[in-house]
């Protein structure tokens, strides 16, 4: 259920402007990998780039080698529907589908993939809800509308969404971001547990987060603004926040800079 | 044996098990409308039931049923319909662009004939059948005077009603008012022209008017006015909306009262989107016929006293002479048309850029 | 971690910078400040002046103002009932000249001695033509709005956007003198091949001659309300949040899977407002049907010969030789269209209060 993504001096663009640079890095199956660092170093540009949601907007494109087991994500006969559904998203902000109920939210993605069968849909909802740990809180209300949830819970359901149609890897994009601390508790936890079947990136801004949450951590930083972003550092997620070995990460951890 | 056994259960995946896919090559589709032309041609003449309009509209619904039969076998339903909606789309698209791109080729090409001095400079006034002068002069005038005080009318009396609206009204009275704004929004101009002619020039105008039926320009854009309104309302409250609440706090926390912070804080903010709904409304009411027709009566002469007699209007020049037997009444009605539709864009345009420039919020 | 409130504190700021960046926000407290000469404002208004706070005054600029904008809020809904009564004070007396049944008699002659008109075949002929434009607008319209808003690169979609904007501003004159002496043409044309080939169908029957016809008239209303329709709804569609695009992108949703799971219900009360605003105006339309229709009055399904006759367009043409009986026969038809239209618009408007309540309170 997990695969390894390699990327090989990926470099991504939005237009003229280049936002990451010549990034490699190995995310190993079944971890949390952390990507870190300041506003504007091309954390969420290297994510997008994992499951070609970069080319979503207009002029992005993406140079280098990016890989799931082997697989180049950017062959030209690869089908980008197929990458999506292997390698899930959540997103910074919750955002539920406004016009449907809860349930229809978590099998949103299983509809799109031709599951009609009303007791599949119930099964895998239940087991993605459970997964997600909001089963308790809305199994008595799944009719009605996502939206309708609390911040935190919408955040899960994103999740249980994401989680709903099997996929490898689970990106997530600074989801705790909008959240308050407890939920913010409640969704790493969830990572702790969904990492046993699931390869995790994540971006964050809190770097306890990512202390809390991560195997291994990678640190991006810019040299100045409108420089593309660049991998600093990429270890253990340990050795990063004891013991770094690139004067730059230490400042950056340590609260000296960004 | 037995020890396989596992209870393992196929489970809903929706995983694919690799990531390529098969597609279909870049030269399908042209090959695929090639064909359909072909087949299309072939039905349409073969049978002699058709030209060549019907081989292009046969070719292609061909086209769409063979790019999703194609799309089908090769690459999956699923990107069978993401192909076929988009061909669908993209049709919908050629569809439309070609009466709207013939609307306005015709406007142009035939409205240039009569677009001369003569005919901005003269009224219809004695022209004759066999006259192939004759000008707008007095529509343009007309159409002037009417938008000009229907505006006078609605402004004020529309961005009060919408500052009643955002800003003092609450509960049922302001909710029923709000609902109704949207509802005129649909009253057909034409029942506007009645309502006026019923109103203004069957009843209260023969009081002051020795009992005759009082057709004039003002009552055109009395009729406008009512047309006008409720596109005025709906921008301003809109506008007024978007103006950021510390904007008003702040004002408030200083002790300036409500009516002064709306007045000289609130409108002036919102005033660039008031000024491009009021153009707007003042383009569509530039435009209408029906409710000239009714009130003001039209005419040929010159008359530049709106709350007497008859008036004209530009829309209704258009109407008239598209109606008129004379062999030169179509020239003026396309050179009028393509004269309003130049008015009516250039209002437009202006309003969309000023919008675009101004932009609150959003 | 201190970065979170950072950014959200950046977030919220940012919703006043667009506002601060208008000359007025910045320097709205000073011009409120600077005012003091006005004569209306008490010059010792309890500013820290210790003692009884200033009593609320009874009357004042505060009351004026606000009893101002009640009365042109007001004058709104006075006008909706100003319509409804004085069309109903001319109507009633023509109803009650007429010497035929109002609602069934096929024909219009209220100007002779025994006036005799019926409101049912312009009635038909409103509602048929109404309907089957928007039963060709209404798809091509949201196809156009999709391709706009999803589909054509983004600065073509603006371009584009824009242009079919001012189309909808085109008067529906223009297009009533197009179809009158353009567009009948191939419509003629089209007509006979129809019936030729498909003659054996009611609607397509009869011996001719074609060319004025409900066809003629549908499908010149069809391209009326065309760019109203594509203009709304492509405004509804651009306003589908990204995240939820994104969201459904990255379930691995096809294009238009993402425009059927996110776009769609996201516009779909939009595009309802849209088709019932294209029906309002396809229902009202007067001048351009007047200058395609054939003018006749009966009862038909025929679509291809020379006749069809609306409300409005009976209006137009009958308004010129009108006696007071005949004006009053008008006026009375005039209602019946300010009924329809009216529920209709009604409607409209709760079903998108109903859903913008539903999503408001879901939000």
């Amino acid at each position: 259920m997990a695969k390894r993504i390699e990327a090989t001096n990926v470099s991504a663009y939005y237009g003229g402007f280049k936002a990451i640079e010549n990034i490699t890095l190995t995310v190993e199956p079944k971890t949390v990998t952390a990507l870190i660092g300041p506003s504007g170093c091309g954390k969420s540009t290297f994510l997008r780039s994992i499951n070609r949601m970069h080319e979503v907007l207009p002029g992005a494109r993406v140079e280098g080698n990016l890989t799931i087991d082997n697989q180049d994500i950017y062959d030209r006969d690869v089908d980008v529907t197929a990458v999506r559904r292997m390698i899930g998203m959540v997103f910074q902000r919750p955002n539920p589908f406004p016009t449907m109920s809860i349930f229809e939210n978590v099998v949103a993605g299983l509809r799109l993939n031709g599951v009609k069968k009303k007791s599949i849909l119930e099964e895998a909802a239940e087991r993605a809800l459970r997964s997600a740990n909001l089963w308790d809180e809305v199994k008595d209300r799944l009719g009605k509308p996502g939206a309708g949830l609390s911040g935190g819970q919408q955040q899960r359901l994103c999740i249980a969404r994401t989680i709903a149609v099997e996929p490898q890897v689970v990106l997530m994009d600074e989801p705790c971001s909008a959240l308050d601390p407890i939920s913010t508790l409640a969704i790493e936890d969830l990572m702790f547990q969904l990492k046993d079947q699931f390869t995790i990136v994540i971006v964050t801004h809190n770097m306890q987060q990512a202390a809390r949450v991560s195997d291994r951590t990678a640190f991006f930083s810019i040299e100045k603004t409108g420089d593309p972003g660049r991998l600093i550092e990429y270890d253990n997620t340990q050795k990063i926040f004891s013991n770094p070995s690139v004067k730059k990460t230490e400042d950056y951890i340590t609260g000296r800079f960004g | 044996m037995s020890t396989t056994v596992t209870t393992h259960r196929p489970r809903p995946t929706a995983q694919p098990t690799t990531l390529r896919a098969r597609r279909l090559p870049r030269y399908a589709a042209p090959l695929i409308a090639l064909a359909a032309l072909l087949v299309a041609a072939g039905i349409v003449y073969g049978t002699g039931i058709g030209g060549p309009v019907l081989v292009v509209v046969v070719a292609a619904l061909l086209y769409l049923a063979g790019l999703f039969a194609a799309a089908n076998a090769v690459e999956g339903r699923r990107a069978a319909r993401n192909r076929t909606w988009s061909a669908l789309i993209h049709s919908a698209f050629v569809l439309a662009v070609l009466p709207l791109a013939s609307v306005v080729w015709t406007l142009v090409s035939k409205g240039v004939e009569r677009l001369d001095g003569n005919f901005f400079g003269t009224s219809m006034n004695n022209i004759g059948a066999r006259d192939p002068n004759g000008g707008a002069y007095h529509a343009i005038v007309g159409t002037l005077e009417q938008v000009g005080i229907a505006t006078l009318i609605t402004v004020p009396l529309g961005i009060l009603c919408a500052i009643y609206v955002v800003e003092y009204g609450r509960g049922r009275f302001s909710f029923a008012i709000r609902f109704f704004v949207d509802v005129m929004t649909g009253i057909p101009s034409i029942v506007s022209g009645l309502f006026v002619l019923a109103f203004w020039v069957l009843i209260v105008s023969p009081m002051v008017n020795d009992g005759r039926p009082g057709f004039s320009g003002f009552a055109a854009a009395l009729a406008l006015s009512v047309l006008m309104l409720p596109t005025v309302v709906r921008s301003t409250e809109e506008m007024l909306r978007l103006v950021p609440a510390p904007l008003r706090e702040g004002a408030y926390a200083l002790g300036v009262p409500k009516w002064k912070t709306i007045l000289r804080v609130v409108l002036p903010t919102a005033l660039p989107g008031i000024v491009t709904g009021v153009m707007l409304a003042i383009a569509r009411a530039a435009g209408e016929t029906a409710p000239v027709l009714l009130v003001a009566g039209g005419g040929a002469a010159i008359n530049v006293n709106p709350f007497e007699n008859n008036q004209s209007s530009l829309a209704l020049f258009v109407y008239q002479q598209a109606g008129d037997a004379s062999k030169y009444s179509p020239a003026r009605a396309w050179t009028a048309a393509l004269t309003l539709v130049a008015l009516v864009l250039v209002l437009t345009i202006a309003a969309k850029l000023l919008a675009r420039r101004n932009r609150l919020g959003r | 971690m201190g970065d979170t409130p950072q950014r959200s504190a950046h977030a919220g700021t940012g919703g006043i910078t667009v506002a601060t960046g208008h000359e007025w926000a910045a320097g709205a407290s000073a011009r409120v400040a600077e005012t003091p000469g006005n004569p209306r404002t008490p010059v010792d208004n309890g500013m820290g002046g210790g003692g009884a706070l200033p009593r609320a005054r009874s009357f004042g600029a505060e009351r004026a103002f606000r009893g101002l904008t009640l009365a042109a809020g007001t004058a709104v809904l006075v006008i909706i009932a100003a319509i409804a009564i004085f069309l109903i004070a001319r109507a009633v007396p023509a109803l009650r000249a007429n010497t035929e049944n109002f609602w069934t008699y096929e024909g219009w002659s209220p100007n002779e001695a025994q006036p005799k008109f019926g409101i049912g075949t312009l009635a038909f002929g409103t509602v048929l033509s109404s309907a089957l434009a928007l039963l060709i607008a209404v798809p091509v319209a949201l196809g156009i709005a999709l391709y706009l808003s999803h589909y054509a690169p983004r600065r073509l979609g603006t371009a584009l956007g824009f242009l079919i904007d001012l189309l909808a501003a085109v008067p529906s004159v223009v297009f009533g003198l197009w179809g009158r002496d353009v567009f009948i043409n191939p419509v003629r044309d089209f007509s006979a091949w129809l019936n030729e080939y498909f003659g054996w169908i009611p609607i397509f029957g009869g011996d001719g001659p074609f060319g004025r016809s409900i066809m003629l008239g549908s499908l010149v209303l069809a391209i009326m309300v065309l760019p109203i329709i594509t203009s709304l709804s492509r405004e509804v569609f651009l306003q589908t949040p990204t995240a939820n695009e994104e969201a459904a992108l990255a379930l691995g949703a096809t294009r238009w899977e993402m425009i059927r799971t996110a776009v769609l219900p996201y516009g779909r009360p939009g595009v309802i407002a849209a088709v019932m605003l294209g029906l309002g105006r396809a229902l009202g339309e007067t001048i351009a049907l007047a200058m395609t229709l054939g003018i006749t009055f009966g009862v038909s399904f025929n679509l291809i010969q020379n006749g069809g006759n609306t409300i409005a367009a009976n209006i137009a043409n009958a308004f010129g030789e009108a006696n007071d009986t005949g004006r009053g026969a008008l006026i009375a038809s005039g209602l019946v269209l300010f009924t329809i239209t009216l529920i209709v618009n009604i409607t409209a408007r709760v079903i998108i209060y109903r859903r913008r309540e539903f999503t408001e309170s879901a939000a």
